[in-house]
């Protein structure tokens, strides 16, 4: 059996290097620059920031997430302090993180095509690693209309937008609530995406207080994330590494080190946390590196290279 | 794993209501719960939302609670019977430690402190209850804090009752009679509590409010520096807070932006 100390978890995407796999997931907890480094110093392999628009947004009113028991239900309705200010959160978190080689990775949407474009080029004055274009969030369709993922043509529209408006790569978050999210994902990589990260919640569903008859998201309806959507982002990793060749952050309820793994198996280069923070605590990021270290230490894989893609089907090709 | 803390609101019966003050009423509710003074729940009403409100006392559920905005005035409307949605306890608590402790209450602080008294009272500790508003009317709670044995010190803005000025103002001079300090109210009456026992060495701890959203741990919304407010807070010990950017300047609204207090 390999030393698990002696593993190589170092990954890359878009040509940033990552010190291990593990990202902090969009929407949860990246709002304050000194959380983002308190959180890259807890041992995460890089930090995404809330989701921010052009103007700030107050979001949907309380209760905005709740444990369902497999995992949690969430619309909290892109509240965010508008990109002016994220710009600001992003040069403090890379001022407080500037020893540790922790990429900050920050996360824009907007309300139309255009608007991705204002929020990129504006965005790009903090100077992130990486982009992340989140055209995928299920929890604002009554304000939205249909979300930009849901088809291959607007989700390209959007990612030849946001390319033109920035110089930095681009990862482009997908929806898992499609037909076929390999066609997304190949009209987004066809439009100029640099890399993709999946899944973004799933659903939406709903919960309803059988006392009073009343929803309990606010919302009515939420995104579904935790351990009950992982079989489902797993299949969605597995199908876009089989339709594209970009990196892809793998996410949706990676609990522990042998969940990373399993991503990892169906070729992502990194794997996304945001409900493993909730069961877990801020710890989770060194829990599951450890965790990594052991299962791969025990399959003999002395680097995350050679981990990924060993699930996928032209892995026997090669 | 940790315990689920978010979990689906437990519904309860409100089972009486007291009128504290014009603005201020204690909702007593058929639930009990285990938790520690300074923890607090997130109140549901369904249709008008979720707050962090203080637990008053855990058993029976009782919550002290001043009409301040729409979700608080829609809790005063509720009647003995209806039905009300919670969730908790949430966060950090108070740590006991002394012999003869002071407690500071800026004006609805006082709740949270009315359960600390009880525990501090119940383990023999010398509690002097100091309370702060800006009129007599606010002054809360003063006769439940009698009753457990606490001693009393009464400031007023315009010393319509008690010491004319702030509360840090009347108890600085007898500082040093306690072992520690326990403080929950505005925040820049905490941070002149904190400055005040900095410069004098007594430890204190304080009880910190932010916009909460989520209220354990997940959304980010309470940053207060590095810290979450909901989990890593709301207690805080002066310690903790030395070198703090935000502790007394800054909060954040409900878009998340940093602001002036």
């Amino acid at each position: 059996m390999l030393d698990p100390a002696e593993i190589d978890l170092s990954t890359e995407i878009c040509g940033v290097s990552l010190p291990n796999p593990t990202v902090l997931a969009s929407g949860v907890l990246g709002l304050s620059g000194e959380v983002l480094a308190r959180i890259a110093r807890a041992g995460a392999g890089a930090v995404i920031t809330k989701s921010c628009s052009l103007k700030p947004r107050i979001g949907h009113p309380n209760p905005v997430v709740v444990d369902y028991g497999a995992g949690l239900i969430n619309a909290v309705g892109l509240a965010n302090p508008g990109v002016e200010a994220i710009v600001e959160e992003i040069r403090l978190a890379r001022e407080l993180t500037r020893s540790l080689g922790v990429p900050i990775i920050a996360s824009i949407f907007a309300n139309s095509v255009y608007d991705f474009g204002t929020t990129a080029r504006y965005i790009s004055e903090a100077e992130p690693d990486l982009i992340e274009a989140n055209i995928s969030c299920p929890n604002v369709e009554e304000e939205f209309g249909q979300i930009f993922s849901s088809t291959p043509y607007v989700a390209a529209q959007v990612t030849r937008r946001v390319k033109a408006s920035t110089s930095i790569p681009v990862i482009v978050k997908l929806s898992p609530n499609v037909p076929n999210i390999g066609e997304v994902a190949k009209a987004v990589v066809t439009a100029g995406a640099d890399a993709i990260s999946a899944i973004n919640t799933l659903g939406p569903g709903m919960l309803v207080d059988v006392e009073t008859g009343t929803p309990i998201i606010s919302n009515k309806v939420g995104g579904l994330s935790g351990p009950a959507v992982r079989p489902i982002a797993v299949r969605c990793v597995y199908d876009i590494c089989r339709a594209v060749k970009v990196p892809v952050i793998g996410l949706g309820g990676v609990m522990d080190g042998r969940d990373a793994a399993e991503m990892i198996t169906v070729g992502a280069s990194a794997v996304g946390v945001g409900t493993g923070v909730y069961r877990r605590g801020i710890e989770v990021f060194a829990l599951i590196v450890a965790e990594l270290r052991d299962v791969m230490a025990r399959l003999g894989l002395a680097s995350v290279a050679d981990l990924r893609g060993r699930g996928l089907p032209q892995a026997t090709e090669r | 794993m940790r315990a689920a803390l978010g979990q689906i609101p437990r519904m309860s019966r409100i089972l009486s209501i007291n009128e504290e003050s014009r603005t201020v009423r204690t909702f007593i509710f058929d639930a009990a719960l285990e938790a520690e003074p300074g923890q607090f729940l997130m109140v549901w009403l369904p249709g008008a939302g979720e707050k962090p409100i203080s637990i008053m006392d855990p058993d029976p559920l009782t919550l002290t609670v001043a009409r301040v905005g729409p979700f608080s005035s829609a809790l005063h409307e509720r009647k003995v019977g209806d039905l009300v949605g919670w969730r908790g306890p949430f966060g950090r608590p108070f740590s006991l430690r002394g012999r003869n402790v002071l407690l500071i209450a800026g004006g609805y602080g006082a709740a949270p402190l009315h359960f600390l008294a009880k525990r501090t009272r119940e383990r023999g500790c010398g509690t002097c209850m100091a309370i702060g508003a800006r009129t007599a009317e606010g002054l809360i709670l003063v006769d439940r804090f009698h009753g457990l044995g606490c001693s009393t010190i009464l400031a007023t803005d315009r010393g319509d009752m008690g010491f004319q000025g702030y509360v840090t103002e009347a108890v600085e001079e007898r500082l040093q009679q306690y072992d520690a300090v326990y403080a929950c109210g505005p925040e820049l009456m905490l941070h002149a509590v904190a400055q005040m026992c900095w410069r004098e060495g007594v430890p204190a701890q304080v009880s910190i409010e932010r916009y909460m959203k989520c209220g354990f741990g997940i959304c980010g919304q309470c940053a207060m520096d590095d810290k979450l407010v909901c989990r890593d807070g709301p207690v805080f010990d002066i310690e903790e807070l030395r070198d703090s950017h935000d502790f007394g300047h800054f909060t954040r609204n409900a878009t998340g932006r940093r602001v002036s207090l």
